[in-house]
């Protein structure tokens, strides 16, 4: 058998959409190995997710219900991935490149003896066997790889891989695994960032800032902006580490990769490892004093200005 | 508290990549150097020393004969002794082999603690710690921008960076920790630090001596390189700006 398992991503009962490109990935795998897509929810009171889960283009879900995972634990995810695999025949288990799934994968892929490809791009067929692409160098370099091993485990970055069509609802089957909980790591919390606005990594424009705003207020014209422009907002690692904005919002080689419409950098300098995160923008405006900054070198439309004075007067020109 | 901390030679990504004829990577112009999240780990272990709450750090690395180097770096930031496992061609290993190699040195040296980089920045697997936490059996808390340990109560609280914002575990020791940008700000070696480190104790083993053999499963077939994107054109004011993304690009309405 050489299925291919997709461990599924929720939050608060509802499936988040960074594992829909992984469904996306596991089809075009499936046509190169064939078998079934198993898509599986360990959760808690989670059956809304299974549900969400069995028509978003998988072939039969698979759903575990314990209390241990009723709060994210890498500890608790890696053996029930891997005993699920075991049982079901997985030749590909897949999670989204989140910092879920780059947490309990690879802890999961040791416990199989299974080779990883992180933050697949693509597959294409190799030999008869599978081979990925994946960013490695900050984005400059793309490496095709390919495992050995009976199983592979492998995250998917969310930039690349369309959502399938959703589909007629595929079988749901509820399975007991009757693993303890962890012993030896406790969950406390889970300090979440509160928005309203779309998440980064599925934003159709998004405005991010840099250091040049110098302070947590100036980025309140970039949500303006972003508001009125249906986006969220975004920032690169010096602004966040200066304290302006929160970590999530961080934007490159360290932070999220995204991949919007419309992506405004604003006095941002263009670093390497900032631009490994929105090179694949549809297209990238720049606002930045500095005609010379090198991230002019990959935008589409760059406007040399102050930003305290171009950023309202730009969101005055679109309301 | 002993801790283990783990420093990798990787290549200098600010460079721009070149490949061979036969896609392979062109490296022969390319400098090496201490793994930039391995910088926070080592640190975060150092300060621990300092503050009295780590009693030893012991500094390993995977790797040619040449990343001495990098130990020597890592070593002028603080710590005791390194350990380098020595690999020609380290390139040939995925990141399942350097775990299990990485395992092996846990067990001969036992750290309460062992805080690794999460990520290299030249091969970016973000990998290594999570399967040495399972291959050891340890609890693993990775991107950490907040360590607290309680060395007494063998127990370390642990903050970090999520998506969606950040999440605090609590974990007991021996544990693995992987570290992010955030966790400290690494110092710059002092002189006296630099030649320090050139005294401190540098043991070579090598897997086979501690009992280890490797079969990658991954394989490297090749490079390319990413599409490459133009510079477009500067625009004059905000209006001509409006003007373009409205009737130009169409992103706005
Ligand atoms: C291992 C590693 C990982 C990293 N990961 C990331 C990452 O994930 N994401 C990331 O972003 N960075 C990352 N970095 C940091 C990166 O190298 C840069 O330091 C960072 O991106 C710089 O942020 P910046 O462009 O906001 O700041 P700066 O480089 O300081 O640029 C500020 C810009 O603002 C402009 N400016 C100033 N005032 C104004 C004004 N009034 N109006 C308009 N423009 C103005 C200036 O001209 C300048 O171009 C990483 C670094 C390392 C070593
Ligand atoms: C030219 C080239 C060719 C390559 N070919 C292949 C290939 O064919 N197959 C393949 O699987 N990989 C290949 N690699 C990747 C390389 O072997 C990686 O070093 C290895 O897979 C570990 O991955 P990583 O460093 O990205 O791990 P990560 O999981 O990103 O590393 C996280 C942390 O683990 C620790 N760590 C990682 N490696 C070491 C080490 N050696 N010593 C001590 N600590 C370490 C560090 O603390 C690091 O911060 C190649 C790399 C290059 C540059």
């Amino acid at each position: 058998m050489s299925n291919i398992l997709v461990v599924a991503e929720h939050l608060e009962g509802k499936l988040r959409k960074a594992t829909l490109p992984t469904i996306g990935f596991a089809k075009k795998a499936q046509a190169l190995t064939g078998g079934k897509i198993i898509g599986l929810v360990l959760g808690h009171n989670a059956a809304s997710v299974a549900a969400e889960l069995a028509t978003a283009g998988v072939d039969h879900v698979i759903h575990v219900d314990s209390p241990i995972y009723a709060n994210y634990l890498a500890e608790a995810y890696a053996p029930a991935v891997a005993e699920i695999a075991k049982v079901k025949g997985a030749s590909i288990v897949a999670a989204p490149a989140s910092t879920t799934g780059k947490d309990f994968l690879p802890r999961a892929a040791a416990r199989m003896d299974a080779g990883m490809i992180s933050d697949a791009i693509e597959v294409f067929s190799h030999n008869g066997a599978v081979g990925y692409k994946r960013p490695v160098w900050a984005g400059n370099l793309i490496a095709r790889e390919t495992s050995t091993s009976a199983i592979t485990a492998v995250t998917v970055r969310m930039t690349n891989f369309d959502a399938p069509a959703a589909g007629a609802a595929a079988p749901i089957e509820t399975i007991e695994l009757g693993f303890a909980a962890p012993e030896h790591t406790q969950f406390l919390s889970f300090d979440q960032v509160k928005s309203s606005r779309p998440e980064l990594t599925d934003a159709a424009a998004i405005v991010a800032g840099g250091r040049g705003l110098k302070s947590a207020e100036a980025f309140k014209m970039l949500e303006e902006l972003a508001d009125l422009i249906g986006g969220a907002v975004g920032a690169s690692r010096a602004a966040v580490d200066s304290g302006y904005a929160p970590n999530d919002w961080q934007i490159g080689q360290t932070g999220k990769i995204v991949a919007p419409n419309l992506y405004f950098a604003v006095a941002i300098s263009g670093a390497i490892q900032h631009l490994a995160g929105m090179k694949g923008s549809k297209v990238i405006v720049t606002i930045n004093k500095d005609g010379e900054a090198p991230i002019y070198q990959i935008s589409d439309y760059g406007l040399v200005a102050d930003a305290f004075k171009a950023v309202p007067e730009l969101t005055a020109a679109l309301k | 508290m002993k801790i283990l901390a783990t420093v990798k030679r990787v290549f200098d990504t600010d460079g721009k990549p070149k490949l061979t004829a036969d896609a392979k990577l062109d490296v022969s112009s390319i400098d090496c150097k201490l793994n930039p999240f391995d910088e926070y780990g080592v640190e975060e272990a150092v300060r621990l020393q300092e503050k009295g709450i780590a009693t030893e750090v012991v500094i390993c690395c995977v790797g040619p004969e040449e990343a001495q180097k990098e130990m020597r770096t890592a070593l002028a930031m603080g710590g005791d002794r390194g350990l380098l496992v020595k690999v020609d061609n380290t390139e040939s290993l995925d990141t399942l082999s350097i775990a299990k190699i990485l395992a092996a040195v846990v067990k001969k040296e036992k750290p309460d603690l062992v805080i690794l980089g999460k990520l290299s920045t030249d091969s970016e697997n973000n990998q290594v710690g999570q399967m040495l936490a399972e291959l050891t059996g340890y609890p693993q808390a990775t991107f950490a921008f907040k360590l607290t340990p309680d060395a007494a109560g063998g127990w370390a609280i642990v903050g970090r960076e999520v998506d969606g914002g950040t999440s605090d575990v609590k974990v007991k020791l021996p544990a693995v920790i992987t570290a992010d940008l955030r966790l400290n700000e690494p110092r710059y070696a002092s002189l006296p630090g630099i030649m320090k480190a050139k005294k401190k104790p540098l043991e070579i083993t090598t897997p086979e001596a501690l009992g280890v053999s490797v079969k990658p499963a991954i394989v490297g077939i090749g490079y390319e390189l990413p599409p490459a994107r133009k510079a477009g054109i500067k625009v004059a004011s905000v209006a001509e700006l409006v003007d373009k993304l409205k009737n130009e690009a169409k992103v706005i309405s």
